[in-house]
């Protein structure tokens, strides 16, 4: 909870600086103890609390279904092995489902991506004052810090470099499958000569500039849509927590009606961090689906 | 919201926890999967088959069952036919064995009969030859009358 000393515009701006690492114009490497700092670092700069919590949660993940790997036999499964079972079965379904080309690389990834963004969009779920309070108590005793220049931004998918780190990875992958499935000349193909097809020779040049901006769109569409998408929803369930949190601030019966609105925006946010790693993966599978076929 | 460094390290980082996945949880976990996806289905396979076997068994043991019904039925028909006609055989031989001792009997009447008829002739010729020798009053010689004796006892 912010202390009374804090307008609601900082307390706000407070929650969405990252806790960063960086060059200070000055040439030094350092934390940012502002805002302002942080954004003057420009891209030399880590967001130290985003990739704590991204490869923290990722670490979890890979750490339970390694061990459930290791223990899954072909007896009865039990525990937290049947859990791991039972979501790689759903992956594996889903995979099936859309994608029809022989790619091992698809469903450890679609795995991957599913259960890292739903843990990183989990971490919403978590009263948003309590991690940043005990980062700032930790910060304060221990570091001897100003606990108001703490800053921890604890969900890393409201952190575009997080979300586009994965698209852009992701993107990656899909253009490395394109030019190995299709060649060179197919991708080329693929981006200039359609929509507009025309068995005149004159007529499909002229056509070449007009399909490649239309394809060169959608191309590049698929990255920053995924990136965004996540972004965006996650950022905006993220700002209303916090916005429900000011409410506590506004005395007792604004309290418990911010109480209740919490519960129902928490209880609802389930749905969507589910839903949206979900569409995170579908996509992928999606695009890589396309990587493989012409059409 | 500054794009920055983190960008390329989450990169790094998401092809680093996929290449992990892919190497060391996701071919474990699957192949555990379809192993026992494999037994499961050998398992259904093979109670399927003894299901079937015992419906087999069942079966086969109705027909069992059956036929030796039937051979009993078989047997007790026999059986029952030959009762008959061993009663009937028996009944042939006590009709003849009857008939035989009625005319065996009815012989011994005759000759009885007849012995008696012979007794009382020659009783009667006794009493003839004495009635007569009565009335004469005198012996009547028997040698003397053999023949008209003899005529007499003849129309007896």
């Amino acid at each position: 909870m912010a202390s009374e000393t804090v307008s609601s515009a900082d307390y706000i701006k407070h929650h969405l600086t990252n806790w960063t690492y960086g060059q200070h114009p000055d040439g030094s490497w350092g934390f940012a103890h502002t805002a302002e700092e942080a954004a003057k670092m420009g891209f030399n700069a880590i967001h130290v609390d985003t990739l704590f919590w991204s490869i923290s949660l990722g670490l979890l993940f890979l750490y339970f279904f390694h061990r459930a790997a290791k223990k899954a036999t072909t007896g009865v499964p039990s525990g937290v092995v049947n859990f791991c079972e039972w979501i790689v079965e759903f992956i594996d379904t889903s995979v099936r489902g859309s994608f029809t080309a022989k790619n091992n690389l698809v469903a450890p990834m679609a795995l991957t991506i599913f259960i890292w963004v739903f843990l990183m969009n989990f971490m919403d779920l978590i009263p948003v004052d309590v991690l940043p309070q005990i980062a700032a108590w930790v910060g304060s005793s221990f570091f001897g810090m100003d606990p108001h220049h703490v800053y921890f931004k604890v969900v890393p998918s409201t952190d575009p470099n997080a979300t586009f780190g994965m698209a852009i990875a992701v993107y990656l992958i899909v253009l490395y499958y394109s030019i190995k499935i299709k060649g060179i000349g197919g991708f080329t193909a693929e981006l200039t000569m359609q929509p507009f097809q025309s068995k005149n020779t004159a007529i499909q040049i002229i056509f070449i500039p007009v399909n490649f901006l239309l394809e060169f769109v959608s191309l590049i569409a698929k990255p920053v849509s995924l990136a965004l998408r996540l972004f965006g929803n996650m950022y905006a369930g993220e700002m209303i927590f916090i916005l429900i949190a000011i409410m506590f601030n506004a005395g007792l019966i604004m309290g418990i009606f911010g109480g209740f609105l919490q519960l129902g925006w928490a209880i609802f946010h389930i749905l969507i961090i589910t839903l949206q790693a979900f569409i995170f993966m579908t996509l992928t599978i999606v695009y890589m689906e396309m990587a493989h076929h012409d059409h | 919201m500054n794009i920055n460094l983190t960008l390329i390290a989450q990169l790094i980082t998401f092809f680093v926890f996929v290449m992990f996945c892919m190497k060391f949880v996701w071919p474990p976990i699957m192949s555990a999967l379809e192993e026992r996806k494999a037994k499961i289905a050998d398992g259904l396979a093979a109670a399927e088959k003894g299901q079937h076997e015992e419906e087999l068994a069942k079966k086969r043991a109705i027909e069992i069952l059956k036929e030796a019904k039937d051979k009993a039925q078989d047997i007790i028909s026999q059986a029952d036919k030959r009762a008959s006609e061993i009663v009937e055989e028996s009944k042939d031989i006590a009709r003849v064995e009857a008939e035989r001792i009625v005319t065996a009997a009815n012989a011994e009447i005759e000759q009885e009969a007849h012995r008696a008829r012979e007794a009382l002739r020659g009783q009667v010729v006794t009493l003839a030859v004495q009635g007569a020798g009565k009335v004469l009053k005198k012996e009547i010689d028997a040698k003397a009358n053999e023949d008209l004796l003899n005529d007499l006892v003849a129309q007896l």
